[in-house]
């Protein structure tokens, strides 16, 4: 479904992700972790079309299309979401009418018809259901004034509405209690299927513990240095970064 | 990144979908301003000799006086020799029936989509068209005048109830109020009329439409608005102008009177030619509005979205005379390539446990300038008299501008009188954000500029208000790449 290949992408000049490869397929849940500044935030930014970024080397492929040749708006449309580490909040926008001109725009890229009033209002209350969520976020204006853990049960509802086939979780367990941890996580496991795919980046392996992953990737300034399965997460708990660093080192 | 440079560098005038010119046998007087022009105007409309008097006083107080220099931006120069002040589609001027005007002219309100016609009627919006001077059309005047409804152009009225535009006439904008006013009164051509009777609630919207096609002429209309003891009313007013190199003037004056217990809603979408991306041309917007609430519990209620005129200076006001009696002034206003906005309100607290609630939103984007200009009055027998204004100002890009100036002057200390002001950036994380669920850039900056506006634009009787939001979005096309 997607698949990097030697990305190079810098910031002002700077260049974080310098030769990263990556391989996904449906179905499959990739957790990202690394120390910080390593890169995976810039590696969410990157793929979602943030134009920040300078992309100097390298391809991605996404469900067979060229996706950095895609705007941001196509990228989602073809099916590619990302949660924000910080969503931001946008005043006066109703969430529900956000909701549903984002769920209508990604519709008419795929040549389906719009949903209107009622039968999106059921899918909302579905999806809802589904998650565990009650109503009152989807009646507030977008983000304005959500509590950190509001913002982020945001987030996994828009997905759920969206439904993607290749959603991107940038450190969704920062700033979370343990509840509000259970129920995004439990919101995950509900949305995922044979048939999409999730990408996790986050700093805890106790995340983890809830959406647990088919792989885990260690990236370190820029590349992935080492990729396992889920007791790699495990490893990294108990001894950190520091024995990857150094091993690191001494191949340089 | 949209850079701001790159930003601005996509600030461009989108096309103004409602530039065209309608071909009609006009009959213009030529330029100038003397008192023979007046003369002409007042023969042309059959008017009696007072108000001849009237209009003449007002002109020798427009010669005596000068243009007002505390706004916030560099008045332009007037030649008033260089106006034409009065066109008139040829042909007869009272039209009988919808069957009597001119096609053309009917084929233009039809592209302005002023419901005129028969079939549009029923949306259930009685309307007043002025095409540069004269008013050619007013819809629905048989229902309304079952009920006692007196609307119709300020000609007619002046003809068929001299005795009410007497009355009222001037009382709430005096000729002497400003140099504009005093034009308007000494050379006003035409304008709407209502009158509300005692009791009575007016089942449509009331609306106007004002054009200006002719070349090298000025627009100045006069509307005047009377609601009874217990009456309601809620009134639109829309305007449209052609494109054109040279600047226009329109100088309009609106007057409101709210009896005991009455209820004026007054709503404006102004969208006269704002001229081009480097201010060539565009309509000068020069209005004095102005409403009274005049007995007790009355209430007055302007809501306007700005998004036109190179230049446009006005301050809807209210004067709260009877006790208790309430106003509100709610404000859209944007200003985009050399657009410039000098616009807000007063209101004047005089009678006791007064109320005056005050919301402005300015959105400037490319050179736009974009000034909140607030008074807030509260005299020494308004006890317990209460205001509350909050002015938001939304920048897009940075050459552009908004400023504020807020005035409060309260004479009673039991007066409590709130101000809150804001200034905020389209982020571009919020575009981003939007771009990420799959909303392009066009709808996102339309998403965020509705939501921005959503209390003023809630005041809006439906219909407009949806109007409204389209235009929002159009007059920002293009603003942010």
């Amino acid at each position: 479904m997607l698949s990097i290949k030697n990305l190079k992408a810098s910031v002002e000049g700077k260049e974080i992700l310098k030769g990263l490869n990556l391989e996904v397929k449906a179905g499959e849940i990739h957790a990202i972790m690394g120390p910080n500044g390593s890169g995976k935030s810039t590696l969410a930014s990157v793929l979602a079309g943030r134009e920040d970024y300078e992309i100097t080397e390298g391809e991605v492929s996404f469900d067979g299309k060229d996706l950095l040749d895609l705007s941001p708006e196509d990228r989602a449309r073809e099916g590619l979401f990302l949660a924000f580490q910080y969503p931001v909040e946008i005043p006066g926008v109703s969430n529900i009418n956000f909701l549903k001109t984002a769920v209508n725009e990604v519709r008419a890229y795929r040549n389906l018809a719009p949903l209107e009033g009622k039968e999106f209002l059921s899918t909302l209350k579905d999806r809802q259901k589904l998650l565990e969520f009650d109503a009152s976020l989807a009646n507030r204006s977008l983000n304005e004034g959500f509590s950190g853990g509001e913002k982020k049960r945001n987030e996994i509802l828009q997905l759920a509405m969206l439904e993607p086939k290749l959603a991107i979780l940038d450190e969704t367990d920062s700033g979370l209690d343990i509840d509000a941890l259970r129920i995004v996580s439990q919101g995950v496991n509900k949305l995922r299927s044979e048939n999409n795919a999730f990408i996790v980046i986050t700093h805890y392996q106790r995340l983890l513990e809830h959406i647990v992953p088919d792989y885990v990737h260690v990236l370190y300034k820029g590349k992935i240095v080492k990729s396992g399965t889920k007791e790699l997460a495990l490893e990294l708990e108990e001894k950190g970064y520091d024995w990857l660093k150094e091993s690191q080192a001494e191949l340089a | 990144m949209s850079t701001d440079l790159e930003i601005l560098n996509q600030v461009e005038a989108e096309e103004y979908k409602y530039g065209f010119t309608t071909d009609i046998d006009m009959e213009i007087l030529p330029k100038g301003l003397s008192e023979d022009t007046i003369r002409f105007i007042s023969s042309k409309k059959n008017e009696p000799e007072w108000l001849l008097e009237w209009r003449l006083k007002a002109f020798r107080q427009f010669e005596k006086m000068e243009l007002p220099s505390w706004q916030n931006f560099e008045m332009p120069e007037f030649d008033f020799q260089d106006i034409s002040y009065y066109a008139a589609p040829k042909k007869k001027t009272q039209y009988k029936s919808l069957d009597e005007v001119d096609p053309e002219l009917l084929a233009t309100f039809e592209k302005l989509g002023i419901p005129l016609t028969e079939q549009k009627m029923l949306a259930g919006v009685a309307v007043d068209a002025v095409f540069d001077s004269v008013s050619v059309a007013t819809t629905f005047k048989e229902n309304l005048k079952e009920l006692g409804i007196i609307f119709c152009s300020f000609g007619e009225a002046v003809q068929e109830h001299p005795e009410l535009v007497k009355q009222y006439l001037g009382t709430v904008v005096p000729s002497t109020d400003n140099i504009f006013a005093a034009l308007n009164a000494a050379v006003f051509s035409d304008g709407s009329f209502v009158y509300i009777p005692k009791g009575v609630r007016c089942p449509m919207e009331l609306s106007t439409y004002f054009r200006i096609n002719a070349q090298n002429t000025g627009q100045f209309e006069r509307t005047l608005i009377i609601a009874d003891e217990s009456s309601y009313v809620s009134y639109l007013e829309g305007c449209t102008a052609p494109m054109r190199d040279e600047n226009q003037m329109h100088a309009a004056v609106v007057e409101l009177i709210a009896m005991q217990d009455a209820e004026i809603k007054y709503s404006t979408v102004q969208n006269w030619y704002p001229g081009d991306k480097d201010g060539k041309g565009g309509i000068y917007n020069f209005v004095t509005k102005r409403g009274i609430c005049k007995g007790d519990r009355s209430k007055i209620s302007w809501t306007q979205v700005e998004t036109g005129s190179s230049i446009t200076w006005k301050y809807p006001s209210v004067i709260l005379k009877g006790d208790r009696s309430e106003g509100e002034f709610y404000s859209v206003a944007v200003t985009k390539n050399k657009q410039i906005a000098d616009t807000g309100t007063k209101i004047y607290h005089i009678g006791k446990d007064t109320r005056s609630r005050i919301i402005s939103k300015g959105i400037s984007a490319g050179n736009g300038q974009n000034s909140y200009r607030g008074l807030v009055q509260v005299g020494p027998n308004a006890a317990h008299a209460r205001n509350f204004t909050q002015c938001d100002s939304l920048l897009i890009g940075d050459r552009c501008g908004a400023h504020t100036f807020p005035y409060i002057e309260s004479k009673n200390n039991t007066a409590m009188v709130e101000h809150e002001a804001t200034t905020s950036k389209i982020g571009e994380d919020q575009i981003f954000y939007l771009n990420q669920r799959g909303i392009d850039t066009e709808k996102a900056v339309a998403l965020i500029v509705n939501g921005y506006c959503k209390e003023v634009l809630n005041q809006l009787p439906m219909e407009f208000a949806v109007e409204a939001q389209k235009l929002l979005a159009i007059s920002l096309e293009g603003s942010v790449g």
